[in-house]
This record gives structure tokens, sequence and C-alpha cells, in this order.
């Protein structure tokens, strides 16, 4: 019927030879990287005031950029799951398109945009304001970056919802935000929290979108993933492998909650 | 669904909706192709086409192709292994193939750069003569990292919706299991395998973050197409660097559109064996 206990256990071992080698590997290498030199040296690292300028400008960034595009998840997941209209497909494309553009590329649109010798750069030069090798910069690059997130989550959800219980409501009586708030949300919650979840994962640690338009100014447009990078290459090996465990507990919380939400709604 | 719903937002949502993603989207994307168009023909060619530009494509192609196509090979085994068998630890393992996604790339690049030069995997493979950081197979190794997660998440839900009548079916008229597995179970995992392989191509070729530090990023060599946009924009080449950008974001689309067709067969050949 099925395999031979003899072959399952080559079968396992191979695969958890792999995933050792690709996964287990580097994620050992950064919390061993930064304990070299022991608990201490690692907290001191952490504490120093350029990685605190880091985090904070990392945390100020993901607090515009989650609730953003929470708001636009919604909208457009609403948009299209409860209604049909024409060019829905094209919209869907639309909404994937930053997962298929290289990192890199969806940096250099910006620099384009708002750069010196952009479209809107003498603009902006003239008004005196600066986007790109900016914080502006870095939020709107991480903003097209993590955009479909939300929206992916919800719109499956939500197409096999259906309108029925929404249409009730409307029948009886509710108005469009009383509708959402007590018959809509509470189905599309944990579908919700996944999506956070994972788009603020991929806010905090985007390295490519957001090293094309930062400037690089220590302390000033470094974030987390970008800080790491600078200490890397001064050969402060243990100092970057400090700053990185911070991005590493960052991606193992991510995990677990997503494991959480996603036996809660049972996604 | 009815012509008319009477559920209320169309309007504002889909307003929004497209509003928003005009600017983030529509706009600064045309810009690659305006700024494309303000070129030349001669030089777009230039820029497109000099031997370091293709070195560059031929690097990023050929890693990112084998990179998937390992994740293919062991991305079925790793979820054959998830869903079929029981094991310690399994609930651990599960959760840990989405690591690629949540890790910071640049965490993955400088973690495995120093795992493969100076620590001890690095240093027993270069006793065996192999170098893998700073060489096409560091790369290779970058991107086979970043593509873990996609082939065994597009296998895994098919390979637990199975059937298994249709094996006992094959047992009982004489198939081995390897047979029952080549011909029964095989044929049905690889839309999804493949649309899983397609992913992590597209996924490979755009990546920047876990593949610039172990690469070593010698022009002609060692250097991905990714970087090159970064140099030529450090060197002020805008227009070389949105050429260069232009390539990249359509073969992006081609793969985009198989990825689609993919899927669609994938769907197609569940449904038809649903009908049955």
């Amino acid at each position: 019927m099925t395999e031979s206990t003899w072959m399952r256990r080559v079968l396992i071992g191979i695969a958890l030879a792999f995933l050792g080698l690709v996964l287990i590997v580097p994620l050992g290498t950064v919390f061993g990287g930064a304990l070299e030199k022991g608990f201490a040296n690692a907290f001191h690292e952490v504490q120093d005031p350029i990685t605190g300028a880091a985090i904070l400008l990392t945390l100020k960034m993901a607090a515009v950029v989650v609730p953003l595009n929470l708001i636009f998840g919604i909208s457009a997941a609403w948009s299209i799951a409860k209604f049909d209209f024409f060019g829905k497909k094209i919209l869907m494309t639309l909404i994937d398109l930053p997962f298929t553009v290289s990192p890199v590329v969806s940096g250099l649109i910006f620099v384009l945009l708002f750069g010196a010798q952009g479209l809107l750069g003498p603009w902006l030069a003239a008004h005196d304001i600066q986007v790109i090798f900016a914080i502006p910069g870095i939020i709107i690059a991480t903003l097209f970056v993590t955009f479909p997130y939300v929206a992916r989550e919800l719109i499956p959800i939500m197409q096999a919802q259906g309108n029925d219980q929404e249409e009730a409501a409307v029948t009886m009586g509710a108005n469009g935000w009383q509708t959402f708030y007590h018959v809509t949300l509470p189905n599309i919650r944990w579908g919700l929290i996944y999506g956070v979840i994972l788009l603020n994962a991929r806010a905090m640690g985007e390295f490519g979108a957001v090293s094309v338009v930062s400037g690089h100014v220590r302390g000033l447009t470094n974030t987390i993933p970008l800080h790491v990078e600078i200490l890397y290459n001064e050969y402060n090996l243990v100092g970057a492998f400090c700053v990185a465990s911070i991005l590493a507990f960052l991606a193992i919380g991510t995990l677990i909650a997503k494991v959480l939400v996603k036996k809660q709604g049972e996604l | 669904m009815k012509d008319k719903s009477v559920i209320p937002g169309f309007g504002p949502t889909l307003g929004f909706t497209i509003f928003y993603l005009s600017i983030l989207v529509v706009l600064p994307l045309s810009m690659l192709i305006l700024k494309t168009t303000s070129l030349t023909w001669p030089a777009f060619w230039e820029a497109v086409a000099s031997p370091r530009v293709l070195a560059a494509y031929r690097l990023s192609f050929g890693a990112s192709l084998a990179a998937a196509s390992i994740n293919l090979v062991f991305g079925l085994l790793v979820a054959w292994v998830l869903v079929r068998y029981p094991f310690p630890g399994k609930g651990f393992i599960d959760m840990l193939i989405d690591l690629p996604f949540a890790l910071p790339t640049a965490v993955a690049g400088i973690a495995l750069t120093t795992a493969f030069s100076s620590g001890p995997i690095g240093r027993t493979l270069e006793s065996m003569g192999i170098n893998v950081a700073f060489t096409p197979l560091g790369i290779i190794v970058a991107l086979t990292f970043i593509g873990l997660p996609f082939v065994v998440r597009t296998v895994q839900p098919v390979l637990k919706d199975l059937d298994r009548d249709v094996e006992e079916a094959a047992i009982c008229l004489g198939a081995n299991r390897w047979q029952t597995f080549i011909n029964v179970i095989l044929p049905v995992l690889l839309p999804a395998a493949f649309s899983g392989f397609a992913m992590a191509f597209a996924r490979a070729l755009g990546e920047y973050g876990s593949v610039v530090f172990i690469a070593g990023n010698l022009p002609m060599k060692t250097e991905i197409t990714p970087l090159l946009i970064i140099t030529k924009l450090e060197q002020y080449d805008y227009a070389g660097a949105t050429a260069i950008a232009t390539v990249m974001l359509f073969s992006s689309f081609a793969v985009l559109f198989l990825i689609n067709r993919l899927s669609w067969w994938a769907h197609t050949q569940r449904s038809s064996k649903e009908a049955l």
C-alpha cells in the first residue's frame, strides 16, 4: 500500500537534510554570528544609537505603510469580491504586479518619478520637497512593494463567502458601514490579520527597493535592513548579525503568528 | 450575481482602488516606458545588449533556472514527506518552510555568505575544492533559498486533496509503488509543481538582496541583472538603468503570463478529474 519504513526514513532524511542546509544553516548563522562575542556584547550592539535610529525609522515607516495598504486592501477586496464590472481581471493583474516586479525596478520607477532628473523632480526642487534619498521615498517604495498582501488574502475569502449575508443586512436597513462592520468584518477578520502580518513583515524587511531610493545616510535614512548592510560592508560582522537578529526574530514571530492565525481562522 | 447589487459602496471603493493604483503603480511604471522611449534605437540597443549586460542576463537566467529546478525536485519531495509521513517536529518544519518569505533578504544574504565562506560548511566544501561564496554557485544557493516555499506550497494542497482510491485502484491493477507514483500521482501534481517552479523562477530573476552579498559581483562573471541596474544608477546612467529595467519588466510579464496559463491548466485538469 505504502512505502516501506526504510524507504520512508530515507525520503524524510533527504528532505530534512535539504531543509537543514537551505533553511536552518542560515538561521543558525545569524544567531551564532550575533552571539560570537557573548550575550552582553550582543545587547550592547543593539543599543547603539544609530541602530536605535534605524529601528525607529523602520517602525515609523511601517506605521504609515501598514494602515494605508490595509485600507487599500479592504477597499479593493470589497469592490472586486462583491461586484461584477468590466475590467476586473485587469484590475486584479495590476494588484498582483508588485509581486512580479524586481525590487530594484520598484525602487527605480520612483527615482524616475521623483528624482532630480525625474518627471516631478524640478517641481519638487522648486518647492524644496525631497522625496528620493529621504524618508518619503522609502515610504512610497515600501507602499508599492507591499500593497498586494491584504487584497490578495481578502479577495478569495470574500468571494467564497458570497453576498447573501450582506444583502440580508442591507435589506433589513443596515447602511454600508454597519454592514461591513457587523457582517463582513467578522467573516474576514482572520484573513485580514493574516494579510497584515505578511504586509508588516515585508514592509519592515524590504531591502532592494528601499536601497535604491534611500540616501543611505546613517541614522537618518537607513532602515534596519540597510543598517545591516552597512555594518556588514564595514566588516563589523558581529554587529551586522546582532542587528540582523532583530529581523530574524521578527521573521520567526511572523511565522508563529501565521500558524496561530491560520489555525484560528482555518484558512 | 445580479446586474444591480443592493450592496452599497461600489463607487467609492472602486474609485479609491483605481485612484490608489493609478498613483502608486500605473504612473510610476509608465515612467519606465516614457524614459525608455526617450532613447534612440541604437542607444537602447547599446544599453540592453552590450556584452556586459548580455553576460548578466545569461547569469540571472541560468542561475534562476538552476535554482528553480532544484526547488522543483526537492519541493516535490518535501511536500510529499510533509503530507504523507508522520515524523517528530513536522509542525515546526512545516512552519519553517515559509522562512524565506518572512526573513528579510539582506539577512538571508549575509547569513548565507558567512555560512558558505567562513562557516563550517563553507570550509568543508572548500577543502573538497568547491567554492560556493563569490561564485555563480553561491548565486544558485541564494536563489534556492529565496524560491524554496513556492513548489512546496503549491504542491501541498493538491497532494492533500488527492483521492487515495485512485492509488489503491492502480495497486489492485498490479502496478508497483513506483509505477503508481510516476503514472498516477505525478501527473496530478505536475501542473501545481510547474506553476510553483515558474513562480520561483520569476522571483529569482528579480532577486537582489540575498544575492548581492554572496555573488562577488564581478562584471561578466558574477554580476546579476538587478545589480547592473543599481550600478548604472550609481553612475547616473538613468537611461541605461531604465532600458535594462524595461527588459526585466517584460520578461517578468512573460513569466507571469506563463504562470497564469499553468494555473489555468492545473485548474482545468483538476475540474476535469472531478467531473469524471
